[in-house]
This record gives C-alpha cells, sequence and structure tokens, in this order.
C-alpha cells in the first residue's frame, strides 16, 4: 500500500493521510497504571528479572536521558543475553553508540523488534543491514508518549535509570553524580507501564520538586552508577565557528526578522548544533538591540537558552532534556526553568508546547523539492538517526525553517525525492543555505511578506540546479525492497517505509 | 619506486596517491561512489590525459572532494612523483 505521498506502507499499518488528519480523532487514553505505596529494593540486575518474572517476548522501555554515557539499558540488555531470553521487544526512547551491545542480542534473536525516536550507531547500521527479526518502528518524541498512552504501544516493564531517588520513590535528575537535568521521556513509560523499576546511584531522605512522581514505582535497584557523566550531557554546546554555518544563521535571522517573526512575546526553539545555536544568536541580538521580550524557549535546552532566561529574554524555558551542563544547573536553580514530559512537549493529542511556537530551527540531512525532509537515513538509506522532535515541532511552530550546507561531502542536500520521508513538506516552510534561501510555495503568505526582500531567495528547483553546477548531477540509485523499518509520523500512521541496505561501499 | 602523495582524508577532500607503474591502473574508493564514481573517473582519466601520463598506478581515497579538488590534488601528486616542486 502507498500513502499519501507515495510511499511504500507495509501491511499491518496505517498509511499517512496528512499532517492535520490527527485533528479528526479522539484522544485514547488507556488506565494508568496501579500505584502503590512504597516500593520494594532490588538486590541486583538478576533480581529485578527474576522478581518482575522478565520472560520472552516481553516489551521493556528506557529513556534516553543518560544518552551516550547511559549504563543502564546496557546492563539490562547483558542480563538478557546471560538468561538468552528469546523475542523481547526494546522501546528505548533512543540508542546511541554506546549500546552497541544490542546488535549482538540482535543477531542472536534475543531482541526481534525495536521501538524508538532515534537510533545512531552500529545498532542502526545492523537495523539497516536487515539483521532485526521483526520491525524497527520509530516514532516521533510526541508519537511515543502517544502511542503509550493509548495502548498501542504496551510496555510490560519500564527501567527507567533516575540520578536520585527518595524514600517515597520520588525521582529526580537534576541532583547526583548522574545529574542530566529534565526526565521527560521518561513520564509516559512511568505512568503507562504495567510495572515500573527506577534504577539509581543515589538515595536521598527526600528529593525536592521531583519530577517523577513515586507513587507510580513498583521496584528500585541501587547500582554503584547508572552512567558515566562524560557521555550523560556534553560539557558545553557551542556556536559554530565555520564561516558557512554562521552565514546560513545570519540570513535565516535576517528572514525571520523580515517575517516579523523577532517581536514581543516570540516562543522559539533549535536544536543544540552550532548552526542552530548562531541563529539563536543572531536573534539574540535583535531581541538585544531592541528590548525585546520572548514568551519562551522550548526542547533539548542548552546553556545558550539558559543564559537569554537569566538575562531576562524569556519568561520561561519548558525543557524535555538537557543538553548541556549548564542546563543541568539552571533547571535546578532557576524556578522559570521547567521540566516538561514528552507528553507536554510533543503529543499532538495533549495540550503540548509545540504548538504555541513562533518559529523552530531544524536541521536536515536531505530535503526534496516538495519541501520533505529525511533525517532518518542517510542518502544510501542507511539509518543514522530518527525524527526525535522534528516532524512534531514542524508542525506546531507557526514558521519552520530548515538550515543546512547546501552541499555536504559533494552531495547536494537538495533532492528531487528524498530517500526517507522523516517530516512532510506541509509542515517545512523555510529552506536556508549558504546559497540561497527557498519558501514553500504553499506559504503564499510568507512570500508576500519578503517580495522586496534583499535576501538572495530563490526557487528550491533553482537552489536544485546550483547545487547540480557545483557537483554535478548524482547517479540514481536503486533501493533495495526488503522492509527493515517503519518510520511512524506522530499521529501513528506510516509516512515511510526504510529498507534493507545493499552493500554500497566500494 | 617513485611515489607522491596529495591531499588528505578530511571530508569534502580526496587523499590520491600515485605510484610509477607499467601499466595504467585507478582505484577509487569514495563515500559517494554511488552517486558520482563515473564523473570522479572520468576527471582522472582526463587531468591524466592532458598531464601526458598514460602508465601510474593511482588510488584515490576520496571524502567527497569536488571536481577541482580531484584535479587539483592529482596534478600535485604526479608532480611529487616526478619530483617537480
Amino acid at each position: 500500500m502507498k500513502n499519501s505521498l507515495n510511499r511504500f506502507v507495509p501491511d499491518g499499518y496505517k498509511p499517512f493521510v496528512g499532517s492535520d488528519e490527527y485533528k479528526k480523532q479522539e484522544r485514547r487514553l488507556i488506565k494508568e497504571k496501579k500505584t502503590s505505596k512504597g516500593f520494594t529494593e532490588l538486590k541486583d540486575v538478576s533480581d529485578l528479572f527474576d522478581k518482575l518474572n522478565i520472560t520472552d517476548g516481553m516489551t521493556l522501555s528506557f529513556h534516553h536521558h543518560l544518552r551516550n554515557g547511559d549504563f543502564v539499558l546496557n546492563m539490562v540488555a547483558e542480563e538478557i543475553k546471560r538468561r538468552n531470553l528469546k523475542n523481547i521487544k526494546l522501546a528505548p526512547s533512543s540508542i546511541f553508540p554506546n549500546n552497541k551491545i544490542l546488535v549482538e542480542l540482535i543477531e542472536n534473536g534475543n531482541v526481534t523488534d525495536i521501538y524508538t525516536d532515534y537510533v545512531n550507531g552500529p545498532v542502526a547500521q545492523a537495523i539497516s543491514e536487515g539483521k532485526l527479526k521483526g520491525t524497527c518502528v520509530m516514532h516521533t518524541h510526541g508519537g511515543r508518549p502517544q502511542a503509550i498512552e493509548s495502548g498501542d504501544l504496551h510496555i510490560d516493564v519500564a527501567i527507567l535509570g533516575v540520578p536520585v531517588v527518595d524514600k517515597e520513590g520520588n525521582g529526580s535528575g537534576v541532583y547526583g553524580k548522574s545529574a542530566c537535568g529534565s526526565l521527560g521521556y521518561a513520564e509516559s513509560d512511568l505512568r503507562y507501564a504495567d510495572k515500573v523499576v527506577f534504577v539509581t546511584d543515589t538515595f536521598v531522605d527526600v528529593c525536592e520538586k521531583p519530577q517523577l512522581d513515586g507513587k507510580y514505582v513498583d521496584f528500585v535497584l541501587k547500582v554503584p552508577a547508572i552512567g558515566d557523566p562524560a557521555g550523560i550531557v556534553s560539557g558545553t554546546t557551542k556556536i559554530t565557528k565555520d564561516p558557512v554555518g554562521l552565514k546560513i544563521a545570519r540570513n535565516a535571522a535576517q528572514l525571520l526578522d523580515e517575517l516579523g517573526m523577532i517581536k514581543d512575546g516570540l516562543s522559539m526553539q533549535t536544536g543544540a548544533g552550532g548552526t542552530s545555536l548562531a541563529v539563536a544568536y543572531y536573534v539574540k541580538k535583535r531581541m538585544v538591540e531592541r528590548g525585546i521580550k520572548g514568551s519562551f524557549a522550548s526542547g533539548g535546552i542548552t546553556g545558550y537558552f539558559t543564559d537569554m532566561l537569566e538575562e531576562g529574554l524569556f519568561d520561561e524555558l519548558f525543557d524535555v532534556q538537557c543538553f548541556d551542563l549548564k542546563a543541568v544547573e539552571s533547571i535546578k536553580k532557576n524556578a522559570t526553568h521547567h521540566a516538561m514530559s514528552g507528553s507536554k512537549y510533543a503529543n499532538a493529542f495533549d495540550d503540548n508546547v509545540v504548538d504555541k511556537l513562533d518559529f523552530v530551527i531544524l536541521g536536515a540531512t536531505e530535503i526534496d523539492l516538495d519541501f520533505n525532509v529525511n533525517v532518518t537515513t542517510d542518502s544510501h538509506g542507511k539509518i543514522m538517526g530518527g525524527s526525535g522532535g522534528h516532524s512534531d515541532t514542524a508542525h506546531g511552530a507557526k514558521v519552520t525553517v530548515i538550515t543546512t550546507n547546501l552541499v555536504k561531502s559533494r552531495l547536494p542536500i537538495i533532492k528531487e525525492q528524498v530517500t526517507t520521508v522523516t517530516t512532510p513538506g506541509e509542515d517545512v516552510d523555510v529552506l536556508v543555505t549558504e546559497r540561497g534561501i527557498a519558501i514553500n510555495p504553499r506559504r503564499t503568505d510568507l512570500l508576500e511578506k519578503v517580495k522586496n526582500s534583499k535576501l538572495p531567495i530563490y526557487k528550491i528547483q533553482d537552489l536544485l540546479k546550483i547545487a547540480y553546477e557545483i557537483t554535478g548531477e548524482p547517479l540514481k540509485t536503486e533501493k533495495s525492497d526488503i522492509p527493515v523499518g517503519v518510520v511512524v509520523y506522530r499521529d501513528g500512521t506510516v509516512i515511510d517505509t526504510v529498507f534493507k541496505t545493499k552493500q554500497v561501499t566500494k | 619506486m617513485k611515489r607522491g602523495i596529495a591531499g588528505t582524508l578530511e571530508s569534502n577532500d580526496i587523499m590520491i596517491t600515485v605510484k610509477e607503474s607499467d601499466t595504467l591502473k585507478v582505484t577509487l574508493n569514495s563515500i559517494v561512489y554511488d552517486f558520482f564514481h563515473t564523473r570522479i573517473e572520468k576527471v582522472i582519466y582526463d587531468t591524466l590525459a592532458e598531464l601526458g601520463v598514460d602508465k601510474v598506478d593511482v588510488v584515490c581515497e576520496d571524502k567527497g572532494a569536488l571536481d577541482c579538488t580531484i584535479k587539483a590534488r592529482l596534478i600535485t601528486a604526479i608532480h611529487r612523483m616526478e619530483g617537480e616542486r
């Protein structure tokens, strides 16, 4: 079956129709899990498997707040391997290179299905090579909470790394030696999994302003360390020094200005990449010069935005995940820096933050003539990421800006058709590259506002021609016809399929 | 045996190693092989022809270099092999 973007949808999945289709549906909620008074402390990971009776075919979920320093998923994976359990389904909110032990479990059939919002490194490679017996289901950060709360993604046991846990089982991410800040992606798992285990390395008597409510917690396991602080958060995230990145950022900020987006009460989100932060820098400059005060910034929060909060440039920050140490410090001390759940961040059916965004700055691995964006696979079709909050914020924000180099390592970033659709073109408004800007023709309102602009605004087809003049026209490549994964849009429909990669590199 | 190397393994560059040989042999490894191998090979053969070199062993490690870079690296590698400045 094909969906409305003419992309293949495997049997058993609903095809994507349009990004507003969710409005025709009611929110579906299963009953929250049973609450309890107090929790049972576990001795070790083996005790965890015994007490929870973890057996073949179960679905175990995790969050990725400890990022590339996470020990929790790996610890559980080792135990699955030791017990040689089969057909386990894993639902971690993201998978990073340090989770490479999963490759072995995939090859051995211990793990047969994966549900995640983002995957890169060796596990992504193994999935792309077709080693997973079942399917890799790739959600968005807002789609995952929706899948969990509706029961579409049923979790037997949520095993959640929590930096500090108090006597009542309340959990927080902002204290302890493994502090990672907000634990937003753990909240749906906490409320809707059949059983919940916290894994911590620090007990405290009382946890101030806990993000995770202890009433849902069944078991707690204390281990020497839940993660490696060096991999949990980056020391600092910095603005790019690359002149090309800076030029893109300058033009993006100028365009936002000409579109009238830089005004009192503005709300914005950017990624943590160097170019995205440079856009924030140029926006900030205008805010300071004109005495403009924004309402909020959201997303994965970096020190750059906590500085802006502390300088009075925003009223509030809504933070689902802290990207650096400064953000962790800020969420601890600033009352207006709020932790939020993945559902409050981006769930289409919740009263969410992305819908209130004025503009968002996002990246792209590929963008096509219909403005569809791919951040899931590379141009060979190999998995190297996933939506995360890409398609959620693109839908919610009034103006979605993609910033990218026109050409990266000879590959034009503009394609006639993207290899894989992550975010539909109907939600992507502007492309800013170092060679020029393209505005989605659907946005006649934006085109009208910049009709007298001195910025280099082209049709996207003309930007593609400019790219081809630099690189030459790439040869067409064939996809295999063996699906290895599905890209699930935030409403639960399939927007594209990921296929097994051929042996490509010569 | 005479040998010349030019370029790096950085993104957007190409490292070309040329060696004296009795035959003409070109080996191309490229991160964009599937998309541009015909063009890259054409630049290499055309450049060798311009230089009047018809017997040489060329090994390319391409990290997405543009044609102008490929040509410049190859000319430099050949000159280095021949001992010119």
